[in-house]
């Protein structure tokens, strides 16, 4: 992932510049002084005398080869099998904000199913004036909307409650992922079935449910689901993967992931939240005194640094030095990421790459000239609701140890001068 | 829900750019049948909405549980290794550890009929009946020191029942208990005089091992592989000629009621994939944890490149004492008390050869 062609960022001239202003700290780091003529150049290269693959040699391209290792991973221990259980995207690997599909976080709770367009059904019942039945074909008359948001599972960073322990930001905040949604927005299907039979929409919940075997369902407010919900068919272009719900998962921007339900083959209008085993046994945030908070929807704002971090050490020494990461808030944009690299004493701006999205990935830049020095390395997050990322004390002081969810503390990854990192936690 | 004005701010103003205005119906889809509502429409409601009528009591909610759950949850509901615990916990959730069962944590009787009903058991959902929904119901209810072994669960006694945690939760109240992380100028310098470390990932040590393409495979407690060797190799190709010859109708079928035990999570026959175990086809002379696009344990796979295959004798010593046979197995069954069985399981998959 060290791509050389961004050497000649507008950015990243300046900040050469800026540091040979500053006294010329480039002496002496890696600006690799050739020895002798490099054989790279001088030398005639196979792949410059005979001819590539031809087109149609992969009709759907993979990833090349050297990128083997960038894929999502599980942690064995966590689950009693893989079907009902949940591997990370490898966003220590990847750059940018848009997740491609093929590496993006899996949670299953009775496997991926394979349902094809022909035998997709949806329902809608409940307290509508006419209850529907659309097929696949249906869906795709709408007028059709495309958006960008992020997923982020409400367990994300959950094993970091009680202390630092798993070593790689793919691990600790993986279970995350970011696509360009098309499909139809949920408003736009209920008042379809016509929404007169609810009267006062106040106390309405919609009721949403999965066509495979867990059956998973969520209450939604009304609210939110005439607000910015979407039955999405298409992510970043292309049709769902299987893994994400082909051919109709629903988008609850900003909302904890296991509502976003997959396969969704129903939407029931109801009077009262179903409470479902998703939304009681699973998805209740248990404080401290051990009463727990139901309904907690919202993914606060958070941000991790992606690189360096344990998986994505330092391999070049000392000079020039990318830090960045993502960022990102369910209550709205990015403003604002904030970083330090002495654990919290001092902090820095960062560059966003771009302005702040609802409800969508930010990616941030900061660009400095490492010299070997130790670091503790954090992010900090603030979204245009005001409200800024909490350190894992604070966050503790209020909730206990026993959350699960919800976990959206300040990461800290300790750098060693061999440009090594750790996951470890600070005062 | 966020009542910032900011939120709403920005949905309005996405709403002004992107939302379809829809005028009037596009009289699209067509009208629900009653039969097509009354089959998907099956959630139970906490006021108990949605619920049939049907009763079922402790008494045979034992027995259908022990046919259909218990290889999972426990004869008790106490759990078997990583699968849910769905009994016990009482009075733990202050604790440090808490353990959240249907009787310690559940606020509502419906959730657990209602999840029962839908989504157990796991592998083969929606195969219990009402009457059998209800009996379970009340043997968890029983397993968990909630009523007397002569309680019968109804339609009609069924919000009776009161869950002990049901008080137990509050709305979320993030946006004012943690009003004070919403704070528009953070501390930029000299935030604190020291920093320590307090915590290491590495000295827990329970990441993956990034073995670069194949994916982790760690279990923390994964004991070493065993030597095994020896024993089993020499033996597979002339089990696998005797095996063809005789089939004993008689035991064939009890083999398939003793697979009963094995089907949550084995599928066997035309079609047959990888469950939450190996699909179980053409297993005599197959290679221990050969089969592609499953991942197996460890010490299974080890022992399979150690050349061991599976054999009548192989597979009568891994039925005996799956933890025994292959240590840190991710297979949790306890394994079969009677040889018969052994024997009848065997014979029953020697009729899936290919
Ligand atoms: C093959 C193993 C297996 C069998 C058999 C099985 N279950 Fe489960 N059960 C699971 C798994 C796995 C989960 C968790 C599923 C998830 O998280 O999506 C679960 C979850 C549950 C839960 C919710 C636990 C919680 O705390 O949220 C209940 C209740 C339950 N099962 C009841 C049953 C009943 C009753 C049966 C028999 C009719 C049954 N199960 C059969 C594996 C099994
Ligand atoms: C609760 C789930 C579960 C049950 C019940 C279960 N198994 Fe398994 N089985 C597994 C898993 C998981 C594995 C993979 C073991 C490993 O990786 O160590 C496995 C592996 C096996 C293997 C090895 C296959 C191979 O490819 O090497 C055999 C044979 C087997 N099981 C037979 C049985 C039989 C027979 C029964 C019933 C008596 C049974 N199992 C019950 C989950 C189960």
């Amino acid at each position: 992932m060290t791509d050389r062609s961004e050497d000649n960022s507008p950015s990243r001239r300046a900040f050469l510049k800026g540091s040979l202003a500053a006294g010329g700290a480039l002496a002496g780091a890696t600006m690799a002084r050739a020895e002798g003529p490099d054989p790279l150049i001088t030398e005639k290269q196979s792949w410059a005398m005979g001819t590539g693959d031809g087109v149609d040699a992969t009709p759907y391209g993979m990833p090349i080869r050297f990128e083997g290792d960038v894929v999502r991973r599980n942690v064995g221990w966590l689950t009693a099998d893989t079907i009902s259980s949940i591997n990370f995207t490898p966003i220590h690997a990847l750059d940018g904000t848009i997740t491609p599909q093929g590496c993006a976080f899996e949670r299953h709770h009775s496997g991926a199913i394979e349902l094809s367009k022909d035998d997709y059904r949806l329902m809608i019942n409940g307290l509508v004036d006419q209850p529907l039945v659309f097929t696949y074909a249906d869906l795709e008359r709408f007028p059709r909307v495309t958006r960008t948001f992020f997923l982020e599972c409400a367990a994300n960073t959950g094993m970091e409650w009680a202390g630092a322990q798993l070593n790689g930001a793919q691990f600790t905040h993986g279970m995350i992922h970011n696509m360009e949604y098309t499909g139809v927005t949920l408003r736009t299907l209920l008042e379809e079935a016509g929404l007169a039979a609810a009267g006062d929409f106040k106390d309405k919940w919609v009721y949403v449910e999965g066509a495979d075997a867990s059956s998973n369902g969520r209450s939604i407010p009304m609210e939110k689901a005439l607000d910015d919900c979407m039955i999405a068919f298409k992510a970043n272009g292309e049709a769902l993967r299987k893994e994400h719900g082909y051919p109709v998962r629903l988008i609850v921007p900003g909302w904890e992931g296991n509502m976003w339900v997959k396969w969704l083959r129903r939407i029931e209008v109801t009077g009262q939240a179903i409470e479902s085993r998703e939304e009681t046994s699973k998805y209740t945030d248990t404080l401290e005194d051990g009463t727990s908070r139901k309904w907690t929807w919202v993914m606060d704002a958070k941000s991790v640094v992606t690189s360096p971090s344990p998986q994505s050490p330092i391999k070049h020494g000392h000079g020039p030095l990318v830090i960045t990461g993502l960022a990102w808030s369910g209550r709205g944009a990015i403003t604002r990421v904030d970083v330090s690299i002495d654990g919290g004493k001092n902090w820095q701006e960062a560059r966003l790459s771009s302005e702040g999205q609802d409800k969508a990935l930010s990616r941030f830049y900061l660009d400095i000239d490492w010299q070997g020095e130790e670091m503790l390395l954090q992010s900090r997050a603030m979204d245009s609701s005001g409200y800024v990322q909490p350190t894992k004390a604070q966050l503790r002081e209020v909730r206990g140890l026993n959350s699960v969810y919800h976990n959206n503390c300040i990461q800290t990854w300790h750098v060693y001068p061999t440009g090594e990192a750790e996951n470890v936690e600070v005062s | 829900m966020s009542k910032s004005r900011n939120f709403l701010l920005t949905s309005v103003a996405t709403a002004l750019l992107a939302s379809p205005v829809m005028a009037e119906k596009l009289g699209l889809g067509r009208a629900a049948l009653p039969e097509e509502v009354a089959a998907w429409n099956i959630d139970v409601s906490p006021n108990g909405d949605g619920l049939p009528v049907g009763s079922g009591s402790v008494e045979v909610g034992e027995q259908v549980f022990s046919e259909n759950c218990a290889i999972c949850h426990g004869e008790f509901a106490e759990g078997v290794d990583n699968w849910p615990k769905l009994a016990g916990g009482m009075d733990t959730l202050d604790r440090d550890d808490p353990l959240k069962t249907v009787g310690s944590y559940w606020p509502h009787l419906s959730t657990a009929w209602d999840y029962v009903h839908r989504s157990m058991p796991f592998g083969d959902a929606q195969t219990m009946s009402v009457d059998d929904t209800y009996a379970i119901v009340a043997y968890i209810l029983y397993s968990n020191d909630l009523v007397e072994d002569d309680f019968v669960l109804s339609n009609e006694n069924f919000l009776e029942v009161e869950m002990p945690n049901k008080d137990g939760f509050i709305i979320d109240d993030r946006e004012t208990s943690e009003k004070h992380f919403w704070n528009a100028e953070p501390c930029m310098t000299n935030c604190k005089d020291t920093v320590e470390i307090t915590m290491r990932a590495t000295v827990l040590d329970v990441t993956p091992n990034d073995t670069t393409d194949d994916g982790p495979v760690a279990e923390p407690a994964a004991a070493e592989p065993e030597q095994k060797a020896e024993e089993a190799a020499p033996a597979a190709a002339e089990a696998v000629v005797a095996a063809v010859a005789a089939v004993d109708p008689a035991l064939v079928e009890a083999g398939e009621t003793a697979f009963k035990k094995c089907k949550a999570c084995h599928q066997v026959g035309e079609g047959a994939a990888n469950k939450v175990g190996p699909q179980l086809n053409a297993l005599f002379g197959r290679t221990l944890g050969s089969l592609d696009g499953f991942k197996y344990s460890k010490t299974i796979v080890a022992m399979g490149e150690e050349g061991i295959v599976w054999d009548d004798a192989t597979l009568a010593e891994f039925l005996r004492k799956p933890k025994d046979y292959i240590k840190g197995t991710k297979m949790s069954f306890a394994g079969f008390k009677k040889d018969e069985d052994i024997a009848a399981v065997t014979a029953y998959l020697k009729t899936f050869a290919n």
